[in-house]
C-alpha cells in the first residue's frame, strides 16, 4: 500500500450512533496530516480507534502493513503510535520527568527481578531511560521543571509535557489531539513551529486534530475534513479552504484568508 | 560494597535485638512489638495494591489467611520433621530454615490466590472491584471455616513458635526495601501511572492488566508472609482472625499513612497497632473510637499522614527541606 | 411439588425484605455513586427502634393491627431522621472526595452504628415482642403461609408501589431522577441537590427500617450485628438488578431471596450465606451492569 497508516472503511458505532462512518484515510511516512471538522464530528473517536481504545465496528486499521484494529492500546503504543489527549491526561502525582519516563517504559530492558535486585543492568537501563526522558524535556523546553509535580506547570507547559511524553515512546506516528487548545496566538505559533521542528528532527509522521485554523493551514501538508462521522473532503490546505462542502459544515466560522 | 556493608549491619542488628529484646522487655510489650512488625508487613503489602496502583482491594485478610494456614500446615507436616532431622544444626538455625520455607510456601500460595482473584476482577473499576475483593475475602474465610482438616471453626492449634524478632523484623526490612526499590523503578512508575490515569498509561504502552495483576500478586504474597509470621508467632489459627474487620484494619493503616507512601504505611501500622492497646482501659469504646477516627480522618485529611510522600534519608540530613516526591 | 411451592412462598417473603433494603442501596448509589455500607445497619436500627416503640405503645400486650402499624411508622420516621443525620454529618463532606475516601467513610459509619449499637443495646440478642397474633393460613396444595409472612409481603409490596408512585409521579420524585442523572444539570434547573440527596437517604432509610421491623415480626431475635449479612445480600440484590435501577432492586431482591431459600432447602444450610457472594462474583464477572443496568463507558 505504501502508506504508514491506513484506515479502510472504518466504522465506529455506539448503539444507534455512528460516530465514524466508513472512513478511508491513508497517511504516508513523513507526512503531517490534519484532521478537522466541527465539534462532535468524530475526530477524537478516530484517534481512539487508531490507538485501540475502541475496536472498530467495521473496517480495518493497518499500520506499516500490519492490521492493528484488534490490538490493545499498549501494544499499539509499542508498535510505534503514541498520542496526546484532548483533555490533558498527565499523571498528576508524578513529576514531569517521571511522566515522560513512563512513556519510555515499553522500551525498557530490565525486568522486575533486576529492578528488585538492583543489578548493574538495571541501574544502567534506568539511567539511560532517565537520560532519554530528560532529553525530551530539553527539546520541549521543560528541563527546568523536571522534578516538579506535573500539575504545577502552566496550562501551555502541560500541553507541551504531554507532547514530550508522547515523543519519549519513540513513535513513528504521533497523534496530536488539539495541542493548541487554550493557547494564545503567540503560543499557537510557537507550537506550530515546534511541531514542524520535531517532525524533522525525529523523522515522525504526524496526524493532527486541531480547531485553530492558523495552525492547521500553516503546518499541514494535507487535510481531511470530517462532519457527522463522514469524510466530506480531503486535500491540500488551499483546496480545503475553497471547498464549498467544508465551508458549509463550518457555517459561519472564520476561515483565515 | 556499600550495599554489602549495609546488609551485614542490618543482619547483625537484627540478631543482636533478637537476643536482647526478649530479655529486656516484658512479654506483653514484646508481643505488641511483634504484632507491630506483622502489621507493618501487611500495611506495606496492601499499599502496593491500593496506594501504588490505586486499586480498591478490601479483602486483604483473605490473602493473609491463605498464607497463614498454608505455612502452618507446611510446618506441621513438613517443617517439624525437617527440624527434627536437622539435629546437627543449632536449633534456632534449623527452626529458622523451616520457618523460611514455610513462609515461602505461604507467600506463594497466597500469591496464587491473588492471581486468581486479580485476573478476572481487574476489568472492574472502583467500587465494583472493592466489592468483589470483599466477596473473595469472605469466601476464603467461609471455606477455611468449613475445611475440617485444618481445624475449621475450632481453629488450628499447636503451630511451633518459630517466628522470633529476627524473622518478623527481617521480613519488615525485606518488604520495605523491595517496595522502595519497586517504587524507584520503571515498573513502579508504571504502577503509579495506572493509579493516576489508567487510560493514558495504557495509551503510552503500559500493559495495565499485567501490572494490576502484578500488584495484586505481590501484595498477596507479602500478606501471605505476614500470615505465616502470625501463625508461627501465635501458635494458633482461627478463621475468625481473618474477617472483613481485619481487612478494614489494614486499609485503615494504608489510608492513615497516606496511600502510596511506604513510610506512611509503616508509621500508621505502628500507630494503629498501639492504639487498641492504649485504648484497652476503655475497651468497650474502642471500636466506637476507631470508627469515629476513620470517619473524621476521611473528612478532614483524606491524604493521611504523609500523602504520597516518603521520608528519605536525604530529608533527615537536610534541615528544613521538604520530603521528596517518589521519583 | 408442595415443598417447592412452600419454599417459593418462603423465598418470596425473604425476597421482599431484601428488595426493601436493596431499594435504599440502589437509590443512594444512583444519586451519589456511593455504596452506603451503613445501610444494613439502619435496618438493624429500625428493628431496635421498633422494639422500643412496641414497649412504649405497649403493642405486645394486646396485639392489634393499629398499634403494630404505629410501631412500624414510628420506626420508619425515626430511621429516616437517622438517615438524614448520617448523610449530613458523614457523607456530605466527602461528596467531592475520591471514591475510596467515601467508601471508607461509609465503612466507618457502619462500624460506628454496629458498635454504638452494642454500647446502647448490649451485645446479647433481644427479643422483639409479638405485636401481631400468629396464625397459619393454608393456601392449598400443602402450602401454608403464616399471617406474618403475608404481612411482610403485603407491606413490602405496598411500600414499593408507594415508592414507584413517588419517583414517577411526584415533583420530588422527578427531581430525584434528575439528580441521579446529573447533579450539575439538576442544580441548573433550580433543584436543590442537597435537599434531594438528603430526602433520598431518608426514604431509603425508612424502607430499610420497615424491613427491620418486618423481619423482627418473623424472627424475633435481634442483635446489633444483625444488619451485616442482610445488608450485604441486599446489596448483591441491588447489583444483580442493576445498581441505580429501582425495579431492578425489586427483581434482584426477589431472586436473591428465592435463590437463598432454595439453596438452603435443597443443598445445605451451611451454604446459605455463601450463595450471596457466589451470585455477586458471577454477576460482576459476567454482567456487571446487572439485569436492567446500562454499562457507562468512560470518555477518552
Amino acid at each position: 500500500m505504501g502508506a504508514l497508516l491506513h484506515l479502510d472503511h472504518v466504522t465506529m458505532q455506539f448503539g444507534g450512533l455512528k460516530a465514524v462512518c466508513e472512513l478511508d484515510l491513508s497517511i504516508a511516512e513523513g507526512e503531517l496530516v490534519g484532521l478537522i471538522g466541527p465539534n462532535g464530528a468524530g475526530k477524537t473517536t478516530v484517534f481512539n480507534v487508531i490507538t485501540g481504545v475502541y475496536m472498530p465496528t467495521q473496517g480495518r486499521v493497518t499500520f506499516d502493513g500490519r492490521t492493528i484494529s484488534a490490538l490493545k492500546s499498549n501494544r499499539i503504543a509499542s508498535a510505534g503510535i503514541t498520542r496526546t489527549f484532548q483533555n490533558i491526561r498527565l499523571f498528576s502525582r508524578l513529576s514531569c520527568l517521571d511522566n515522560v519516563c513512563v512513556a519510555a517504559h515499553p522500551h525498557r530492558k530490565a525486568g522486575l527481578t533486576a529492578a528488585l535486585l538492583r543489578t548493574g543492568g538495571f541501574e544502567r537501563d534506568e539511567a539511560a531511560l532517565k537520560q532519554q526522558a530528560m532529553d525530551m524535556l530539553e527539546v520541549l523546553g521543560l528541563a527546568a521543571f523536571a522534578h516538579q509535580p506535573a500539575t504545577s506547570l502552566a496550562y501551555g507547559q502541560q500541553r507541551r509535557l504531554e507532547i514530550a511524553r508522547a515523543l519519549a515512546g519513540k513513535p513513528r506516528l504521533l497523534l496530536l489531539d488539539e495541542p493548541a487548545a487554550g493557547l494564545n496566538p503567540q503560543e499557537s505559533e510557537e507550537l506550530m513551529r515546534l511541531i514542524q521542528d520535531i517532525r524533522r528532527r525525529f523523522g515522525l509522521t504526524i496526524l493532527l486534530i486541531e480547531h485553530d485554523m492558523k495552525v492547521v493551514m500553516g503546518s499541514c501538508m494535507r487535510i481531511a475534513v470530517l462532519d457527522y462521522g463522514l469524510k466530506i473532503a480531503e486535500g491540500t490546505p488551499v483546496e480545503i479552504r475553497r471547498n464549498p462542502k467544508v465551508i458549509e459544515a463550518y457555517l459561519g466560522e472564520e476561515m483565515p484568508a | 560494597m556499600k550495599r554489602f556493608a549495609a546488609l551485614v549491619f542490618i543482619l547483625l542488628a537484627l540478631v543482636a535485638l533478637n537476643v536482647l529484646l526478649p530479655r529486656v522487655t516484658n512479654p506483653y510489650h514484646f508481643q505488641v512489638l511483634m504484632l507491630i512488625g506483622i502489621n507493618i508487613v501487611l500495611a506495606v503489602s496492601l499499599n502496593l495494591v491500593n496506594g501504588f496502583t490505586g486499586q480498591f482491594s478490601i479483602g486483604h485478610a483473605g490473602f493473609m489467611a491463605v498464607g497463614a494456614y498454608t505455612s502452618a500446615m507446611f510446618t506441621l507436616k513438613l517443617g517439624q520433621p525437617l527440624v527434627a532431622s536437622l539435629s546437627l544444626l543449632p536449633e534456632p538455625v534449623a527452626q529458622g530454615l523451616a520457618l523460611l520455607l514455610a513462609l515461602m510456601a505461604g507467600g506463594l500460595v497466597a500469591a496464587g490466590a491473588g492471581w486468581l482473584v486479580g485476573l478476572p476482577s481487574l476489568r472492574l473499576r472502583g467500587d465494583y472491584l472493592a466489592i468483589v475483593t470483599l466477596g473473595f475475602g469472605e469466601i476464603i474465610r467461609v471455606l477455611l471455616l468449613n475445611i475440617e482438616a485444618i481445624g475449621g471453626a475450632r481453629g488450628l492449634p499447636g503451630i511451633p513458635a518459630y517466628a522470633n524478632f529476627f524473622w518478623v523484623y527481617g521480613s519488615v526490612v525485606v518488604v520495605i526495601v523491595l517496595s522502595g526499590r519497586l517504587a524507584h523503578s520503571t515498573h513502579g512508575r508504571a504502577l503509579f501511572a495506572i493509579r493516576d490515569d489508567e487510560v493514558a498509561a495504557e495509551a503510552l504502552g503500559v500493559d495495565t492488566t499485567r501490572y494490576k495483576v502484578l500488584a495484586f500478586v505481590l501484595g498477596a504474597f507479602f500478606a501471605g508472609v505476614a500470615g505465616g509470621l502470625f501463625a508461627h508467632f501465635l501458635s494458633y489459627l482461627n478463621p475468625s482472625s481473618f474477617t472483613f474487620l481485619k481487612s478494614i484494619e489494614v486499609i485503615a493503616m494504608v489510608v492513615l499513612g497516606g496511600m502510596g507512601s511506604i513510610t506512611g504505611s509503616v508509621l500508621a501500622a505502628i500507630v494503629l497497632t498501639l492504639l487498641p492497646e492504649v485504648l484497652r482501659p476503655v475497651k468497650d469504646f474502642r471500636m466506637v473510637i476507631y470508627s469515629l477516627m476513620l470517619i473524621i480522618l476521611m473528612i478532614t485529611r483524606p491524604q493521611g499522614l504523609m500523602g504520597t510522600r516518603e521520608l528519605s534519608l536525604g530529608w533527615l540530613f537536610r534541615r528544613g527541606g521538604a520530603a521528596k516526591e517518589p521519583a | 411439588m408442595s415443598e417447592f411451592l412452600q419454599q417459593l412462598v418462603n423465598g418470596i417473603t425473604w425476597g421482599s425484605v431484601y428488595a426493601l433494603i436493596a431499594l435504599g442501596y440502589t437509590m443512594v448509589y444512583g444519586i451519589l455513586r456511593l455504596i452506603n455500607f451503613a445501610h444494613g445497619d439502619v435496618y438493624m436500627l429500625g428493628a431496635f427502634i421498633g422494639l422500643y416503640a412496641s414497649r412504649w405503645f405497649r403493642a405486645g400486650e394486646n396485639p392489634n393491627p393499629f398499634k403494630a402499624l404505629l410501631v412500624l411508622l414510628t420506626s420508619m420516621v425515626l430511621s429516616a431522621l437517622i438517615g438524614m443525620i448520617i448523610e449530613r454529618l458523614a457523607y456530605k463532606p466527602v461528596r467531592k472526595s475520591p471514591r475510596l475516601s467515601a467508601l471508607i467513610t461509609a465503612i466507618g459509619v457502619s462500624l460506628l452504628l454496629e458498635n454504638g449499637g452494642v454500647l446502647l443495646f448490649g451485645a446479647s440478642p433481644r427479643f422483639f415482642p409479638q405485636i401481631v397474633a400468629q396464625e397459619n393460613i393454608p393456601l392449598g396444595l400443602g402450602v401454608t403461609i403464616s399471617n406474618q409472612q403475608l404481612i411482610v409481603i403485603a407491606v413490602s409490596f405496598a411500600l414499593m408501589v408507594a415508592l414507584r408512585w413517588l419517583v414517577l409521579h411526584t415533583k420530588v420524585g422527578k427531581a430525584m431522577q434528575a439528580v441521579s442523572h446529573n447533579h450539575m444539570a439538576a442544580a441548573l434547573m433550580g433543584i436543590s441537590v442537597d435537599r434531594i440527596i438528603t430526602f433520598t437517604f431518608m426514604v431509603g432509610s425508612a424502607l430499610a427500617a420497615a424491613a427491620g421491623v418486618l423481619v423482627a415480626l418473623q424472627t424475633p431475635k435481634i442483635e446489633p450485628y444483625m444488619g451485616i449479612l442482610p445488608g450485604l445480600k441486599a446489596f448483591v440484590a441491588a447489583v444483580l438488578g442493576g445498581i441505580g435501577n429501582i425495579p431492578g432492586a425489586v427483581v434482584g431482591g426477589l431472586i436473591m431471596g428465592i435463590a437463598e431459600v432454595m439453596v438452603t432447602g435443597y443443598l445445605s444450610p451451611t451454604y446459605r450465606d455463601a450463595i450471596a457472594f457466589v451470585l455477586l462474583i458471577v454477576i460482576l464477572l459476567v454482567r456487571p451492569a446487572g439485569i436492567f443496568g446500562k454499562a457507562v463507558a468512560e470518555k477518552v
